[in-house]
This record gives C-alpha cells, structure tokens and sequence, in this order.
C-alpha cells in the first residue's frame, strides 16, 4: 500500500488561510490502512482544523494579524481518490466549496484535482512517503520502489534497491558492521538481510552472482499502463 | 465568582465507574465539578472522543480505566494510554494545554482514589483557568438548555 503521514497542522492551517468553505476528503484505502487519511483520521482532522481557528478567533490578535475568521469545515470519505467512479459520485458535492483538503496519497490529490479540471483548488493533507507494508500495529515499513524490473527472485525475496541504503546491486559494500548499515548503523545492512534469508533458503550460490548495473528506464515517468485486454482503448486514447 | 471548571470523565464500568459508586457509598466529599460517561471498557475511547468535548467548550477531561494488567479485555486500558498521549499532542498542536487531558488507573475498590483523582484534577484546571474554547455559542447554548432542564 501507499504510506503516508499528515502534514503538520500549521503548515495545513496556513493553507487553508485564504478558504472558508473547506472539505476535508478522506481516502477509504491505502491510507486508511497507515492511519493517515482514512474516515476517522479525516473527522478528527476537520474537528482539529475547527478548533485551531475557533482558537485564532478568541485570541486576541498578536503581532498585526487579524483574529480567523469564520470557516465552515465539513468532510466526506470516499473509498479511493485514484478511481474516477469514486470521485464522480461526490463530485456535485466537491463543487459547493472553496477549496477541498484531501487527505489522499499524492495520486489522489492529483485525480481528484483532474476530474475536477481547474474547477476547484485542491490542497495536499498529508506528505506521501513510500510503498510499504504493516510491520506492525501503527508502524509501517517501506519495502518496493517500483522500479519496473523486479529481482526478487535473485535476491531471496529481499529488495536490494530499497533495502540497501545505496541500492547496489551486487553487496554488501565494506560499509556495513555486524549486519548494520554504514549510512545509519541502526539501520540493518540489505545485503546481509539478502545473505542470512537465501541461506536460509538453501540457496546461497545465488550471492555469487555478479548483477549487471540495473536498468532505471525501465519505468518511462510517468509511466502508463494499459491492460492488454484493453488497448484497443488505450491507442486511442494515445492518438486523442 | 471562582471559576468552577468542568470536567469530563471517560469512566470504565468495571473499575473506574464502580469506585465513583463506592466513593458515593463510603460518602467521601468530592468537588462537584465532574460529569461521567460510563464505557464498558476504556479500550472504547478514540481521539475524537477525547477532542469533541474540548471543542465544545469543557475544561478538562480525563479517561479512568483498570489498572494495568488487570483490564476484562486485556490491553484496552493500554490503548487507551496511547490514545490519551496522542491525544495530548493534537491538542498541543491545536493550542489548548495538554495537561487539561489525563490518564488515570484505579480499581473497583479505590473509592478514595477516585475522589482523589477529582479532587487532583480539578485542582489542576482551576490553576490553568477555563478552556480557550470556553463560553463558544454551541456551548453557551448547551449550557442555557440544560439549566432549563436542571429547573
Ligand atoms: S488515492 Fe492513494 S491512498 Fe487513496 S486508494 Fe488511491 S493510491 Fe491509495
Ligand atoms: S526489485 Fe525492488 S524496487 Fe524493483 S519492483 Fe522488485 S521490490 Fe520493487
Ligand atoms: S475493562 Fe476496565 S479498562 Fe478495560
């Protein structure tokens, strides 16, 4: 899934400055998993949001700045901001404010910002970080970069583009120490993950393999796919 | 007029909720001041549960659940630590002193710990003063009804 974490509340706040009206948009999926932008991370978000500028209205002003004014903060979740049918069915409701805080990864901003074509402002409520897994409750973990040419099968189901700091190909380098990594030595060395996991496999020859420098173009970005069922489709939508 | 500050307690039925009940029975002498919601286990509480009396206006609220070790459903009093710490944080971001929410365990048979909890905490809000978000309209009209009600 996509990991991401909220922006801090202050950098959102000044955000919003300019907007009364605002929607707060959660995203039903990755980022519900990662509790960062789900329906209930979204309510306490827009509760939080209230607060902070019903707060700026009772304090006197400071420093020149005028009290907030009033702002409308409401909110909507729906199940993914990177499928049009989703967004399509609140989409009448979008329109009706000034500006709308998604709390997607930074794919959904991006579509949900596309359907809407220029018609409304749509502003990012989290830093989207990595694609990751759930090592456990409340901490995630990256694990792919996607890089469009997977190794795994060579490296024991360990990713060395991800889980090197330096993302060799061919390790571990003379940096690492007692199975740590030089760049952070609280950080475990990929290299030596990949050695002790195709051990355990029984295949450790396959360290000896020397790997060829990686090819990062195999991913054009940004990058298109289309289903081979579907490109009749898709060239068509090349030639548009 | 003092300021009398309003508090709102997340109560566990099991401990927390008991001993407010034997505090009563043992007729312990407590401030006024704070008002319960009964849960079946403070697992229950969720953020949002602890920020939405802030916003509407009330001085402090704390969660009181089994002590550690001992909840019926082994770790919600552990989740609930979390969600109180987390929740500190947010009001910190938002601007409202943390110390306005707080954690407490007890037992069923801790009567006098519950009347000192009350008596600890509204001590310590009546030293901050009342919430920044005090007297807002929601409130204020809340506030009206229920004396009506009260009459
Ligand atoms: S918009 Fe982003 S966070 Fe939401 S489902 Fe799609 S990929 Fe996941
Ligand atoms: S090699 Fe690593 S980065 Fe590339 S696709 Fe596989 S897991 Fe992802
Ligand atoms: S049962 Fe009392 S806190 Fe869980």
């Amino acid at each position: 899934m996509i990991v991401a974490k909220r922006k801090p509340l202050d950098e959102i706040k000044e955000m919003l400055k300019p907007y009364n009206k605002i929607l707060v948009l959660g995203c039903g999926s990755c980022v519900a998993v990662c509790m960062a932008g789900g329906e209930k991370e979204a309510g306490l978000l827009s509760t939080e949001l209230q607060m902070a500028f019903e707060m700026d209205k009772t304090l006197p002003p400071s420093g020149g700045t005028p009290p907030g004014s009033a702002k409308q903060i409401d909110t909507i979740t729906i199940l993914r901001q990177c499928d049009r049918e989703y967004i399509d069915e609140v989409k009448d409701k979008l329109v009706q404010y000034d500006a709308i805080l998604s709390v997607a990864c930074g794919v959904g901003v991006q579509f949900t910002a596309e359907v809407l074509n220029g018609e409304k402002v749509l502003l990012p409520g989290l830093n989207t970080t990595f694609l990751g897994a759930t090592k456990e409750p409340g901490m995630w973990v990256e694990r792919c970069l996607a890089c469009g040419d997977c190794i795994l099968d060579e490296t024991g189901g360990v990713c060395p583009i991800t889980m090197c700091s330096k993302s060799l190909m061919n390790g571990p380098c003379g940096g690492h120490e007692k199975g740590k990594c030089e760049v952070d030595r609280n950080r475990d060395c990929g290299w030596v993950l990949i050695y002790e996991r195709l051990k355990k496999l029984g295949k450790l020859e396959l360290i000896k393999d020397i790997k060829l420098p990686k090819n990062y173009g195999a991913v054009k970005r940004p990058d298109k796919i289309v289903h081979e069922a579907y490109q009749v489709v898709g060239k068509e939508e090349v030639k548009k | 007029m003092e300021f009398e500050p309003n508090i709102l307690a997340f109560c566990c039925q099991f401990c927390a909720y008991s001993a407010a009940d034997l505090a009563g029975s043992m007729r312990l002498q407590y401030p006024p001041n704070v008002r319960i919601i009964r849960l079946l286990c403070t697992g229950k509480v969720d953020p949002l549960h602890l920020l939405k009396p802030f916003q509407e206006g009330w001085d402090g609220v704390f969660v009181a659940g089994c002590l550690e070790g001992e909840c019926y459903f082994l770790h919600g009093n552990l989740h609930a630590k979390q969600w109180v710490n987390y929740t500190k944080k947010l009001l910190k971001e938002i601007g409202i002193e943390p110390e306005r929410l707080e954690m407490f365990n007890m037992s069923a048979a801790m009567g006098t710990k519950f009347a000192d909890t009350v008596r600890e905490m509204t001590e310590r809000i009546k030293k901050l003063g009342p919430s920044p978000l005090r007297g807002t309209e929601e409130l204020k009209n809340r506030r009206t009804e229920e004396q009506v009600t009260d009459k």
